[in-house]
């Protein structure tokens, strides 16, 4: 160990995931882990039950399982959405990615080179960085928009005509990719969008709460987001 | 003056008795109170009956035949002389230019008081050569009549949606009525299935007799009475669903003991139609009663959405016919071993620069 990597360094913390935002973090993971689960089992069912119909309703737990899970994640995305206006300016990141500024695109840029392993460090961020920000914009935001919107477009097909699902989603949304079938495929084309996103974010987070400059992991449970050193952002 | 169904009936020596049955049942077959039989058997009494034109375009006349196997009581007598069939090539007497008069005297007599059914569609590649009728493609025949016409039914999915001679590629570009360009803006009702159900397509006509408007249609055209909930809904083996409870393959013991078809492909949970009520041959028995999967046939493009006993629609252009969960996991695969690629990468750059530091 070298006397450079335990320095003395004073840790400088900034207060940047509020508690609603932690949250639902952490209700909206185990939302989507459950979803993920038992829309996959929906898709293809586990092998069958044996003895009356009236004794088992295996199938029928897995599709509730599904819904509730998904009713939950539609509340808590709102209320996120809601506290992207009321909370602090880190809350409204995800959702509006600064892509006007050239700092963006040149932080980006060298984002991309730091993952590439050209760049020696990458710089100092107090929210997400531009990189993140955007995969999380693309492929998460819009993600679970997609999913909430055709999740309740067929479950508005179950729930039947003149349901307010099927009133504000399935009566449109059916008809524009063609048919249901269509729907249930997008659906689950979606499910693995966003297990490649959990994929990528779950690896980057670790990765980054070892090698960057911040702390990533512990701040999303405590709040508080603490750097390692103390030199400039981009040193 | 054109006699009224009930003048056709009685001449047909149909009792007063069964036509007030015949009233009642399609009444209900409508969803309709009972306070609707005296109006439909009211509207029979007093109103002419609808001059029918019955186009064939590109089809195979499976429509027709469930038409006229209409198991409704005195379906023979009652359903074909309903509607004043002035035309219909298949079931008419009359042939060649004989045939092809009427159709002219149809549009002039009745000019804008007539009923347009669709069987079939037309092919739009090469001016419509590929379906000629006495002599002129089918499209000419469709437009003239169209021009002329009160209202439109699209018989079946060959009309409603273009059906298997518009499956991929399409080469004569099959193109179901309501898309077909330059066609005149008439109301269009679609009443799709391969063949639709003989008594969904007698209780339409009824109901457009009765209350002289279509009956409230849902945003793709199709009337909702029939169409609004899908087979799954009301499927008599959906318990078996709920238990999980499936068929896995055509021969094992879950088949015979009629559980849930879901794993072989039932495209019952997507498709609209009201085959698990009304069922067919007189509420015999419908596909998933017979064993088999149903497979959506009342469902647009229903031929190009992969094999029969998959849930999932093939996705094209990724070089190999794959489903949604096979590219999705391969994705998947794919970005976790990148991920752990990456990795393997970032803890070797990590030791070497710690080396290099000590």
């Amino acid at each position: 160990m070298s006397t450079n990597a335990t320095a003395a360094h004073k840790e400088e913390a900034v207060y940047v995931y509020q508690a609603p935002v932690r949250l639902w973090h952490w209700v909206n993971a185990i939302a989507i882990v459950a979803l993920c689960v038992t829309g996959y089992f929906i898709g293809s069912p586990l092998p069958s039950v044996h003895g009356e119909a009236s004794d088992s309703f295996l199938f029928g737990w897995i599709r509730y399982i599904h819904f509730s899970a998904a009713y939950i994640l539609i509340v808590g995305f709102l209320l996120r959405v809601y506290w992207a206006f009321v909370g602090n300016h880190h809350a409204r990141q995800i959702f509006i990615p600064r892509v006007w500024t050239a700092a963006f695109w040149k932080e980006l840029g060298h984002e991309i080179m730091w993952y590439a392993m050209i760049a020696k460090q990458p710089m100092k961020y107090v929210g997400h960085n531009p990189l993140a920000t955007l995969v999380m914009h693309i492929m998460f935001v819009w993600g679970i928009v997609f999913m909430i919107f055709t999740g309740l477009a067929l479950y508005g097909e179950g729930a039947g005509m003149g349901s307010w699902q099927y009133n504000l989603f399935s009566s449109w949304l059916i008809p524009l990719f063609g048919q249901s079938q269509d729907v249930h495929s997008w659906h689950h084309l979606g499910m693995w969008v966003i297990i490649c996103f959990a994929i990528i974010h779950i690896y980057a987070a670790v990765r980054e709460d070892i090698m960057s400059r911040q702390s990533i992991i512990s701040s999303m449970f405590s709040g508080w987001r603490t750097f390692r050193d103390d030199k400039p952002a981009d040193d | 003056m054109t006699e009224t169904f009930y003048d056709v009936m009685r001449r047909q020596g149909i009792t007063r008795r069964s036509f007030l049955k015949f009233c009642s049942l399609t009444a209900a077959a409508l969803g309709l109170g009972p306070s609707f039989a005296p109006q439909i058997a009211h509207a029979m009494e007093t109103k002419p009956r609808i001059p029918v034109l019955w186009l064939h375009g590109l089809e195979c006349t499976c429509c027709s035949e469930s038409f006229i196997r209409s198991a409704h009581p005195l379906a023979k007598d009652v359903i074909l002389s309903m509607i004043s069939l002035d035309y219909d090539d298949t079931i008419m007497a009359a042939a060649g230019h004989q045939a092809e008069a009427i159709v002219e005297e149809t549009i002039q007599k009745y000019d804008g008081n007539f009923i347009l059914a669709c069987e079939g569609n037309p092919p739009l590649n090469q001016e419509g050569m590929s379906c000629i009728i006495a002599g002129k493609p089918y499209l000419e025949q469709l437009k003239k009549a169209a021009e002329h016409c009160k209202a439109i039914i699209s018989w079946g999915s060959c009309a409603s949606w273009g059906c298997v001679q518009a499956a991929r590629p399409n080469p004569t570009q099959a193109t179901p009525i309501h898309k077909v360009p330059g066609l005149a803006p008439k109301p269009i009702i679609k009443v799709p299935g391969c063949p639709p159900i003989a008594e969904v397509m007698t209780a339409v006509i009824t109901y457009i007799l009765t209350f002289e408007r279509f009956p409230e249609l849902d945003r793709q055209g199709r009337p909702k009475m029939f169409y609004s909930q899908r087979i799954h809904d009301k499927c008599y083996r959906r318990p078996h669903f709920d238990a999980g409870q499936f068929v896995e393959s055509f021969d094992d013991e879950g088949a015979r003991k009629g559980y849930c078809l879901y794993k072989v492909g039932c495209k019952g949970p997507t498709t609209y139609n009201a085959c698990s009520t009304v069922r067919w041959n007189g509420g015999l028995s419908f596909p998933i009663q017979s064993g088999h999967p149903c497979f959506g046939c009342s469902e647009d493009g229903f031929w190009d959405k992969g094999s029969f006993y998959d849930r999932l629609t093939d996705i094209h252009g990724f070089g190999v016919e794959a489903d949604a969960d096979k590219i999705g996991g391969t994705a998947a695969a794919v970005v976790g071993a990148a991920a752990a690629a990456h990795a393997a990468v970032s803890a070797v750059k990590r030791a070497r620069q710690k080396g290099g530091e000590s």
